[in-house]
């Protein structure tokens, strides 16, 4: 992938600046008959979610404190996955995101929420709501692409560090809400000798390791003691489950922007961007997943990446009675959406992340060189590239 | 033997710990955010009610009987308890009489007459069940009129006249057919001194009127066009009992100003409520208070908040400016907005606190924005 405005193929070429304007003037249109529509169904969903979570969660961490026996630890770390999964994904980031701020419900509210995490919420609302939906996909400002310690497009300068990516990329999703934490201190810039002691970076470091402290304490002292006799097994329940936990949004993270088939963007470019602009690179810079009711509930809605990156603040539970709409756009426009099933979506990221670990061109070289022992590895992360390329509409 | 009871400064340390470990094994929730899920009424919770009975009155009224959270304080007749209901989706607050006395069941009720257009009153009204959760304040207001009855002289101006109306229909219920008249009303003999500029077409002048007419009350209407500015003096010749009566008054400064001296010269009972008004005006702009502040400012009506605040050197938060990230929401105490992007109008009456984000909205009338 390169930054789409060195394309020599732009797949936006053939609309004009006219076109992209009515294509701004008609993503707008649905999202106010969205707003507008908007009301009691809505309320009652998100009130349902969290009633669920909530009581999954009691119920198994309530399990738990017998979880030296294997099927109580077995039902417990799934019930406590699932339950952090739903708190962090359709509950946490998308009330965080001011999805359900018109209900005007000061409990479920984007100022009042904190998550199962141990990010502090004001921080992830800057540097997820703030930058990364505001300069999605753009080279060297969305530090999503990557997030700083991964080369995750070919016009991101290679480095002999990014050989260990896939590497980096493993620990990252395992611990994916360290990473997270880390990535809302902007730690990579902040840890500079010039900047660390500065008293706003030191504020916010004392909040994160507040926050850390407390979520540590939950999971492996509290609950542990609770469960008496069983406070090791519990201890390593709540481990698992929230190793689970990371995988899975770190696998759900990856799928929404670096899957192939999705576009990046010059710095330059989105200078004086205008409304259909900025609609347009959303539409291009996000992939969906597909799957079923339950897979899109457990993503938070994020298999709808495009719709929430169009409509970040529409209640999640409104992107799938959209979808086809914004996809009949796509096609009426001759755009690419970008979608595929959870287990593509995910080797396509990763093979990406091989490949550009590599520097840029490395494995045509290796492959025409005809090296017997890499060739069958770089078939296989070609195949797997092109295997997750989109089919593109007809224009 | 010997039995020994932890003292209270003890007590309260041990439930202190407890209360402490029970919060470090629900972080980042409460332990409340939990009870909330089987005991939403309990002692410590947000005052909140159970709608228990919908009782319809008439086509257009009804009687909604909510039993309190454990922490309701009790009310005196004729104090108004403000409700949070969800209507649509959307938490709206609302303030009604409480027209009856503590009851024996301990619940309460309010009676709700269904206007047009009105959000709030006509979902009470009929689609309200039992069973639904609605949010709660302690009841409020010292404007009361004495459960006994006697002799009240009431004196408003302008707007003034609103919790004026409230206590008069509570005495006066206004049915199709007409004012009834009940056993509880009979004690009360009520002069009504109503003041305006000049004559308004107003339902709640209408409502006088009405009752003046069945004789349930006096009504002595003064407009400034027609008779001039009423001058307090001349109070004695419009109500010729006034040294009987206890006065009730209820308007802007200057008339409450005057009428406490006068009767302060006189010794005579006075009982006043300063009624601002708080008919919203929509337009394209405003004055924007930031209270916090202290900091006022005349907007545009296409200056987003954010702008006019951080014009005028007020530490606004502040984020994607484009409206996408909520990083800027603060909540709007009183006034009225417009959305920039749709043109759609948010509203707040007093007390409100509606969140808005200040990168798209603009002041469309004076605002008040707690910041």
């Amino acid at each position: 992938m390169t930054v789409l405005q060195k394309k020599t193929e732009s797949p936006v070429a053939h609309l004009t600046a006219e076109d992209i304007e009515n294509l701004g003037r008609e993503l707008d249109a649905i999202r106010a008959e969205v707003i507008a529509d908007r009301g009691e169904r809505d309320a009652a969903y998100i009130r349902r979610v969290i009633d669920v979570q909530r009581k999954l969660e009691l119920g198994s961490r309530a399990v738990l404190l017998v979880s030296l026996f294997p099927p109580a630890w077995i039902a417990g770390t799934i019930g406590l996955s699932i339950a952090k999964i739903l708190d962090n994904m359709e509950i946490g980031h998308n009330i965080m995101h001011g999805q359900w701020d018109w209900m005007r419900d000061p409990k479920i509210h984007s100022t009042t929420w904190e998550w199962d995490n141990v990010s502090p919420a004001a921080q992830w609302k800057h540097s997820h709501n703030e930058l990364h939906h505001t300069y999605t996909n753009v080279v060297g400002k969305d530090n999503d692409l990557g997030y700083g310690i991964m080369r995750v497009d070919e016009d991101q300068r290679w480095h002999p560090f990014y050989l260990g990516q896939p590497v980096w990329n493993f620990i990252n999703a395992c611990f994916f809400e360290y990473g997270i934490a880390a990535y809302d201190l902007e730690l990579g810039k902040n840890l500079r000798k010039s900047r660390r002691s500065r008293p706003e970076f030191k504020a916010r470091y004392k909040q994160v390791l507040g926050k850390i402290r407390n979520q540590v304490t939950k999971d492996y002292v509290v609950h542990p003691l609770l469960s008496g006799p069983s406070f090791a097994s519990t201890m390593s329940a709540n481990f698992t489950a929230n190793i689970v936990r990371n995988l899975w949004t770190h696998s759900v993270i990856m799928c929404g922007h670096f899957p192939n088939g999705v576009e990046t963007f010059e710095r330059r470019s989105i200078e004086g961007e205008t409304r259909g602009e900025w609609y347009l690179r959303q539409m291009l810079g996000s992939a969906n997943i597909s799957g079923s009711k339950a897979m899109h509930l457990m993503t938070g809605n994020l298999s709808f990446q495009i719709e929430h990156h169009l409509y970040p603040d529409l209640p999640s539970n409104r992107y799938a009675e959209i979808a086809p709409r914004i996809q009949e756009i796509f096609e009426r426009y001759g755009l690419t959406y970008t979608q595929g099933p959870l287990p593509k979506q995910v080797a396509s990221a990763w093979a990406k992340i091989v490949r550009l670990s590599f520097p840029n061109g490395f494995f045509d070289q290796v492959a025409g060189a005809g090296a017997p022992v890499v060739a069958p590895v770089v078939s296989l992360v070609r195949r797997t590239a092109d295997r997750a390329e989109p089919a593109r509409p007809a224009a | 033997m010997t039995t020994t009871y932890p003292s209270p400064r003890r007590a309260a340390t041990l439930r202190a710990r407890a209360v402490r470990f029970a919060e470090m094994a629900t972080t980042p929730l409460l332990p409340a955010d939990y009870l909330d899920l089987v005991a939403p009424l309990r002692s410590g919770a947000p005052l909140r009610g159970r709608i228990e009975e919908v009782v319809a009155e008439t086509a257009d009224a009804a009687t909604i009987v909510i039993r309190p959270g454990a922490d309701w304080a009790g009310h005196v007749p004729g104090q108004y308890v403000r409700i949070g209901v969800d209507v649509d989706g959307v938490r709206q607050w609302r303030a009604y009489s409480l027209t009856h006395g503590p009851r024996a069941d301990g619940r309460i009720s309010v009676t709700v007459k269904a206007v047009p257009d009105g959000k709030v009153s006509n979902h009470l009204v009929h689609r309200a069940r039992p069973g639904t959760l609605v949010h709660l304040e302690q009841a409020a207001g010292d404007f009361v009129l004495p459960t006994e009855g006697g002799k009240f002289l009431f004196v408003t101006a302008g707007s003034g006249v609103t919790p004026v109306i409230g206590m008069l229909r509570n005495l006066f219920p206004v049915a199709d057919s007409g004012a009834v008249r009940l056993a509880r009303s009979e004690p009360y003999d009520i002069v009504v001194v109503h003041v305006a500029p000049s004559e308004p077409h107003s339902i709640f002048l209408a409502n006088l009127r009405q009752l003046d007419g069945a004789g349930l009350i006096r009504l002595v209407a003064r407009y400034d066009d027609q008779h001039g500015v009423l001058d307090v003096e001349d109070l004695a010749d419009l109500v010729p009992d006034l040294s009987e009566r206890t006065t009730f008054a209820c308007g802007p400064a200057g008339l409450l100003d005057a009428l406490q001296q006068h009767h302060d010269g006189r010794g005579l009972p006075l009982l006043t409520e300063q009624f601002r008004l708080t008919t919203l005006v929509t337009g394209e702009g405003g004055t924007v208070t930031f209270t916090a502040a202290d900091t006022v400012v005349e907007a545009s009506g296409d200056t987003p908040l954010l702008t006019a605040g951080e014009e005028a050197g007020v530490l606004m938060p502040s984020g994607c400016r484009m409206g996408i990230c909520f990083g800027c929401v603060v909540p709007l105490r009183e006034g009225t907005v417009r959305d920039l992007r749709s043109g759609d109008i948010t509203t707040a009456v007093e007390g409100d606190g509606v969140n808005i984000q200040t990168c798209i909205n603009a002041a469309a009338g004076d605002c008040r924005i707690d910041l």
